[in-house]
């Protein structure tokens, strides 16, 4: 649990970020000298049009893709300098995701599925177990810890997809349109998660939206376009 | 509106379509082919040796050729009779007569050792004294290669099965067997036959280096026509003089075969059904993939009219002719891979080396080809099955 | 292994494809235990052949026989410990196809010279004692229902009896068995002293006072070589020269005249595995590709390059040693079978336990060989990319 501020007290800091992208002979520069603050504990919702760079900017604070030029900075480490091999670590044990597909495995059961992060600890199987049973709770699926993700719904997928990113106590949430692909109702329910969360367990999330209705729940609000962020939408 | 030309119609789009999309699947159309072709190759490889051996068998019994031996020997090997005997057997009727007199050459043979040109080891090689009707008495005999021995002199004449198999053989050369020496003057072609495999010289010759007196081993004879085996036969076994039996050139060497063709026949199919088996599974496994890679594109065909039976039709016929390519170009590599190799092996029965050739049939293709055609049926039969039954709508949303 | 149940899991995804995969590798090592045995029956009798033993035959051709006088001669000669010999009968037991080998010996030297066939003492007393008896090997004793006490006729294609019938008819007094797996409990032996007083000595002349071959026992297993030169040089200019080699050297020999069949399995295998190779890797390739967005998760996570490219490789093998005991258990419980059907044809036929560690060897070949390209390929997905293409 390193909740280590960096310099300037933030938990996330992206200091003059460029990503260029080659696709054959073109340069596409999908952020440009971008920089960003997050404090611990702060929920933050990411906003923009599509292409505008959202997801791009995510996979950076998740140690998914390196920058071309700046640094990332999460919890006091220079992650953007990290050896793939150490980078793959440092994930397991900072960052938990959530993705707008759920992006279970589907031959395994919720409980088998929430424990895949736990296996690259050194946890004994009943430490496993213990905590795998904690976080489908705090979701609110101890009832169904046996079943199969074709045999769930979109929103209890959805909930296994958070627990088992919250399962290591991670330091950092990142979600990837988390709502994108439920319904109303279902969608609010996993806002109320991730907002109880980030005010009663100080979890620093990172959310991708392009829903307003899910950027209301977020304490911050920031706007994504064509690689520049600003405090407003665009007009 | 679906008649009979409708059907066929939509039976040969639907494979057009599956044909097209053949490059786009290479990697598992590959396996699929490949995998045919392999068994069919090795079928057709392993059942070319079987073939060889019995062709190399039949070749050599002339249908009016036959053989006496004592009676109760089952080869020439245990046989055994002493010098007038063989005179009144070749008094029998139904013998065919030259100028020179009835067409029967009491033959004895012995096994010498000599290294097979494949491994350097001995191999038993059989050295066979003749009479001047030998070369009468066996079909397509011709010597085609210096000239024949001279009848009472220590020379021989190679078959060109075993100047093929054995060193020292080549015409020109001397063979030490014991305290004998055996100049080669000549090489001879029975077109196949097992002959071939043997070294010959004049009998009385071999006897007096054998020490064998006046004894011979069989008496091969040219009947007039094959219909006077009959009467041949009969003769000699009512004759009180003779403990002798009569039989047919064809049966004697087809007997003479038997255990080594029954041998490599059982053991090739064995081999062959073991591979074919495991062929089934590998189609039914790539062809079960390809279907299933293009659920969606055969539901939608399914949604806009094409019917169920048409669908399992053209599945079936794409398996099938992608089978029959493998088969072919299986049959193809094992041609050009087994036939005509030139090999030899140990008769069991005779004690001695026969010289033959793997020959890679037109039946044995066929063969191979009904068998790549029975897989890719098998293989494309359960998953066109299975494409054809999916309810449409949900193998249309199917990623 | 915590992460077994996650290869294992794998594996069932698709449960109709690694079923038909699954299949295909047993066959392929059915086919290379049943091409073991093969081989085995053909040429294994090498390995058994004993050290210390030279067998001397004719040396111009090897049906020419011995005179029986040779054997006190080759007894006087130093490092020969004893000799004795066995002729070839040529029976037929009712019908040609049921074969196996009867030779006359000398009993008490053979057993000795032959430690491989086991014979209760009783039985070996019993043998010695009836002139008429003789001894048969396990094998074909089960095959026709032989007891001890019975009597057995044999038609010789060569030898007759003083009233010049062929069928000899022997007592069986023992039943022999094989100390190795390998040793062949086919063939029945005789007393010679009753075969040669008993065969036609008038239409037999040729064969009067002599036999097939001699066995002889050295007292240096390194000093075989040397001692085989002494013994051809002793008849080396007597009425029939001999030619004597260690045992191994016979048998091979006599084997290596079947042709090049280690050359011929070996092809066929190469086929065989070629063949599964492609359809366990195709199958591999496919599952790979079918799951980049699962490992973009299984990355994302945390999950490093290794550990994936571990899981890979874990699954194809796990399938490929699956499959491969399930072939070489299959293959171990059939060869009796067809055992049974070529009895005539093959005297020995069965799989030995040096292939069964071999074909286990080739299994895990196999399993990293199909699973190396895929496992590499899951290891160099970029996270983003397979995330995206979930």
């Amino acid at each position: 649990m390193n909740e280590n501020a960096t310099k300037n007290g933030a938990l996330v800091d992206v200091e003059g970020v460029d990503k260029i992208f080659h696709r054959g002979s073109e340069d596409i520069h999908v952020l440009s000298g971008l920089n960003l603050r997050v404090p611990g504990g702060e929920f933050l919702a990411l906003m923009g049009p599509s292409g505008s760079g959202k997801s791009t900017l995510l996979n950076l604070i998740g140690g998914l893709d390196r920058p071309t030029r700046g640094t990332v900075t999460i919890g006091g480490e220079k992650v953007d300098q990290l050896s793939d091999h150490a980078l793959a670590f440092w994930r397991s044990r900072h960052i938990g995701f959530v993705f707008q597909l759920y992006n279970l495995m589907p031959m395994l059961t919720a409980e088998r599925n929430v424990e895949l992060p736990l296996l690259l600890t050194h946890l004994s199987r009943s430490e496993r177990a213990r905590h795998v049973e904690s976080a489908l709770t705090a979701v609110g699926l101890s009832h169904r810890t046996k079943h199969y993700p074709r045999t769930l719904s979109g929103g209890e997928q959805q909930r296994v997809g958070i627990a088992r990113a919250i399962v290591t106590d991670p330091t950092l949430l990142l979600c990837d349109e988390p709502t994108g692909d439920l319904d109303r109702k279902s969608g609010d329910e996993i806002l109320d998660l991730l907002q109880g969360l980030n005010r009663e367990h100080g979890k620093t999330i990172v959310m991708v939206t392009h829903d307003p209705h899910a950027s209301a729940r977020a304490s911050r609000t920031i706007y994504l376009n064509k690689g520049q962020l600003s405090n407003e939408p665009l007009k | 509106m679906a008649g009979p030309i409708n059907w066929f119609s939509q039976i040969a789009s639907i494979t057009k379509f599956g044909l097209m999309s053949v490059p786009q699947r290479r990697g598992a159309v590959a396996a699929t082919v490949v995998g045919i072709a392999g068994v069919v190759a090795v079928l057709a490889g392993v059942l070319s040796i079987a073939a060889g051996f019995r062709q190399a068998m039949t070749v050599s019994g002339a249908p009016d050729g036959a053989i006496v031996l004592r009676s109760g020997a089952d080869s020439e090997m245990v046989s055994g009779f002493g010098h007038d005997e063989t005179r009144i057997i070749a008094d029998a009727p139904g013998i065919a007569r030259s100028a020179d007199g009835p067409l029967a050459s009491s033959e004895l043979y012995v096994i010498i050792d000599l290294p097979k040109r494949s491994t350097g080891t001995d191999a038993n090689v059989p050295l066979r004294g003749v009479e001047p009707a030998a070369l009468q008495v066996r079909d397509n005999l011709k010597v085609v290669q210096g000239r024949m021995f001279e009848w009472g002199k220590d020379e021989v004449i190679v078959g060109r099965g075993a100047a093929q198999e054995f060193a020292g053989l080549d015409v020109g050369s001397t063979i030490q067997v014991g305290r004998y020496q055996w100049p080669v003057v000549g090489m001879f072609s029975a077109n196949g036959g097992v002959a071939e495999s043997e070294i010959w010289t004049d009998a009385k010759v071999l006897q007096a280096a054998y020490n064998r007196g006046d004894s011979f081993q069989s008496v091969s004879v040219r009947l007039n026509s094959p219909e006077t085996f009959q009467t041949f036969k009969d003769w000699l076994t009512s004759n009180p003089q003779l403990n002798v039996q009569a039989i047919r050139q064809s049966d004697y060497y087809a007997q003479q075969s038997q255990t080594l063709t029954l041998l490599i026949t059982t053991l090739g199919y064995l081999i062959a059904s073991l591979m074919a088996i495991g062929a089934v599974f590998g189609a039914l496994n790539t062809m079960y993939s390809a279907v299933a890679a293009r659920t969606r594109e055969i539901a939608t065909l399914r949604a806009l009219g094409f019917g169920g039976g048409a669908v399992i039709v053209s599945l079936v016929l794409e398996s099938l002719l992608l089978a029959l390519a493998g088969g072919v170009i299986g049959g193809a590599l094992a041609y050009v891979a087994f036939n005509n190799i030139h090999t030899s092996t140990i008769n069991f029965q005779s004690f001695s080396q026969v010289t033959f050739a793997f020959k890679v049939t037109p039946r044995l293709l066929i063969q191979g080809i009904i068998w790549a055609l029975l897989i890719g049926l098998i293989g494309g039969l359960f998953p066109a099955w299975r494409a054809a039954r999916l309810p449409i709508a949900a193998a249309l949303r199917e990623l | 292994m915590k992460f077994f149940y996650l290869v294992w899991s794998n594996l069932r995804r698709k449960k109709l494809r690694t079923s038909l995969t699954l299949l295909s590798v047993v066959v392929a090592f059915m086919l290379f235990g049943l091409l073991a045995a093969i081989q085995e029956a053909l040429v294994g009798g090498v390995a058994l052949a004993g050290a210390d033993r030279l067998i001397v035959r004719e040396k111009v051709s090897i049906i020419n026989l011995l005179p029986a006088s040779y054997e006190a001669r080759m007894e006087r000669i130093p490092g020969v410990d004893f000799a004795t010999h066995q002729t070839w009968f040529g029976g037929i037991y009712q019908d040609p196809k049921n074969f196996f080998m009867q030779n006359p010996v000398e009993p008490e030297k053979f057993l000795k010279i032959h430690p491989e066939f086991i014979l209760p003492a009783d039985e070996e007393k019993a043998w010695l004692a009836t002139r008429t008896g003789a001894i048969v090997g396990r094998r074909t004793a089960e095959r026709f229902g032989w007891k001890i006490g019975d009597k057995v006729p044999i038609r010789s294609t060569i030898w007759t009896l003083p009233d010049g019938s062929y069928t000899w008819t022997f007592d069986i007094v023992g039943i022999f068995d094989g100390k190795d797996k390998g040793t062949d409990t086919t063939p029945l032996f005789f007393r010679y002293d009753y075969f040669d007083e008993a065969r036609d000595q008038g239409s037999q002349s040729w064969g009067r006072g002599k036999v097939g071959w001699y066995t002889i026992r050295i007292k240096d297993p390194s000093q075989a070589a040397e001692v085989a030169r002494r013994v051809d040089d002793e008849f080396a200019n007597s009425s029939a020269e001999t030619k004597t080699e260690p045992e191994g050297a016979f048998i091979q020999a006599w084997a290596s005249q079947i042709g090049n069949i280690v050359l011929i399995v070996a092809a066929i295998l190469g086929a065989v595995f070629f063949t599964i190779l492609l359809v366990t890797g195709n199958t591999m390739a496919q599952a790979v590709r079918e799951r980049t967005g699962e490992l973009g998760v299984l990355k994302a996570i945390g999950f490093t390059n290794a550990r994936i490219m571990a899981l890979v490789l874990a699954e194809s093998c796990l399938l490929a040693i699956i499959g491969g005991i399930t072939g070489l258990g299959l293959a171990r419980a059939i060869t009796p079978v067809v055992a049974q059907k070529l009895a005539g044809l093959l005297p020995l036929f069965f799989l030995p336990t040096r292939a069964l560690f071999i074909g286990l060897g080739l299994s895990i070949a196999l399993g990293l060989v199909t699973g190396i390209v895929p496992a590499l390929v899951a290891m160099r997905l970029r996270v983003a990319d397979a995330l995206r293409r979930m």
